[in-house]
């Protein structure tokens, strides 16, 4: 218990996927201008990675391993999390009209997200089994979530405040991107994994 | 054994065709039902996704209509002709609906007398968190063009510091209704000619004091005019717009020249 304890907050925290891995930049840049956008992919991606992380673990312990076609990971990966990302979609559409309106045009955007991956290749890395997978993917996707929601309020303040003009625009934002960044790293020691 | 390469393609193809049967069926048994109806009131509508009905784009009205969540006169945009459209579509008859545009409430419209001198973000939003404002008056446009900003038709725009309407482009959407700071922007009937020109709800003194042509709450309007159509609230006239017969009386009378026959330009 205390083990998968670790390894959420170690995905959360002090390995956060977008602030100290650097995966899924794309998206922490392109959605984080409004925080209710932000707070809709967010929810979208923690949705996703704890599915995806659960999946592509099963996938790659029970068929890539027993058929010893470790070399398609990658390939097979893709192929699982886009039909995955599909079929959350079309259930979502069905079952939840009101969610899916919410997550809108970021659940297909997820397809193509690196954290996701980026996610399903740690995993096989660190060779968690399919419960640490999810806890390891719930982690990410909170970490994600949470990195996005920052960057979206310090963005929503930039929008009134008086930045220079050679900074302005996407040369803030990487700037605000890096101390955010610099400022997670005080989470390393934090959990030694 | 099979070799590898074979065994591969076994593999990553059955995977995909486990994915893909698995999706056809899921899209099969969730299939969502679409009111053939709705595409086609969306295919009458204006399609701009300007939100003025009230809901979630041009769709999100659309779907209100067939599930009688909305009357079929609520798109502003398309005005009467789509109303009409869309009521065939319905089956049912329609009241055409009044055909409404902005106005801002204010004489100046951006060009009245400041009390200091600000140097921050050519923003009204911004410009309003400073003290309401550098204009004298508290309920003045503060002319730095949010509204020209917003209005997605490009009907309002900025000449020498005032702002202007084009009251042909202007279909009543009300983007510059809601992000207008002050709340001077108001929908009227776009055939009424007379308006108040002023939002001021300040003391007579104090109005004269700081802007010539504000209203004083004199209440001249209020006794000339024959339809009993002007009432005085907050030291402001107001104008009932279903009893005007824009006579223009008023118009006349007005010591401050705020209510005025509006050209029909």
């Amino acid at each position: 218990m205390a083990n998968l304890f670790i390894i959420f907050l170690s995905a959360l925290l002090v390995n956060n996927f977008v602030l100290t891995r650097f995966l899924g930049i794309c998206p922490f840049l392109g959605v984080s201008r409004k925080v209710e956008t932000a707070l809709g992919m967010g929810m979208a991606v923690i949705f996703v990675m704890t599915l995806a992380s659960l999946v592509t673990n099963l996938v790659y312990n029970l068929v890539l391993i027993p058929l010893n076609l470790l070399f398609l990971h990658i390939i097979t990966f893709i192929l699982v999390i886009a039909s995955l990302v599909q079929l959350v979609e079309i259930v979502l559409e069905k079952i939840s009209p009101a969610l899916y309106r919410a997550l809108g045009i970021y659940l297909p955007l997820i397809t193509t997200n690196c954290a996701i991956l980026g996610l399903a290749l740690l995993n096989v890395i660190k060779g968690h089994s399919a419960i640490q997978a999810i806890f390891f993917g719930l982690g990410a996707g909170i970490g994600f979530a949470l990195a996005l929601l920052i960057m979206a309020g310090i963005r929503e303040r930039l929008e009134l405040a008086d930045v220079p003009v050679a900074l302005q625009g996407a040369a803030i934002t990487l700037i605000t991107a890096g101390l955010l960044s610099l400022a997670f790293m005080g989470f390393s020691g934090l959990v030694k994994l | 054994m099979l070799n590898p390469i074979t065994l591969s393609i076994i593999v990553l193809g059955g995977l995909g065709l486990l994915a893909g049967s698995g999706l056809a069926y899921a899209s099969k048994k969730f299939i969502s039902k679409i009111d053939p109806k709705i595409e086609t009131i969306l295919a009458a509508l204006p399609g701009a996704n300007c939100g003025a009905c009230g809901f979630a784009g041009c769709s999100g009205f659309a779907k209100a209509l067939v599930e009688e969540r909305a009357q079929a006169n609520g798109c502003i945009s398309g005005g009467e002709g789509v109303a009409r459209e869309v009521a065939s579509i319905l089956g049912g008859e329609v009241a055409g609906k009044e055909k409404r545009i902005a106005k801002i409430l204010c004489y100046h419209r951006g060009a009245s007398q400041t009390q200091f001198d600000y140097q921050g973000l050519e923003n009204c939003r911004a410009a309003a968190l400073l003290f309401g404002g550098n204009k004298a008056c508290l309920y003045s446009c503060l002319g730095l063009g949010d509204c020209v900003e917003v209005c997605p038709l490009g009907a309002i725009t900025l000449v020498n510091g005032r702002i202007e309407i084009d009251e042909e482009r202007c279909t009543g959407c009300g983007k510059c209704v809601s992000i207008c700071p002050k709340g001077i922007i108001a929908l009227v009937p776009k055939e009424k000619k007379v308006h108040v020109l002023c939002n001021s709800k300040d003391k007579g003194a104090i109005v004269r004091k700081i802007c010539k042509e504000g209203c004083i709450g004199c209440g001249i309007c209020l006794k000339v005019c024959p339809e009993g159509a002007i009432t005085l609230k907050d030291n402001l006239a107001h104008i009932d717009y279903k009893k005007c017969t824009e006579c223009g009386v008023c118009a006349e009378k007005c010591p401050t020249h705020i209510i005025q026959v509006t050209s029909n330009k």
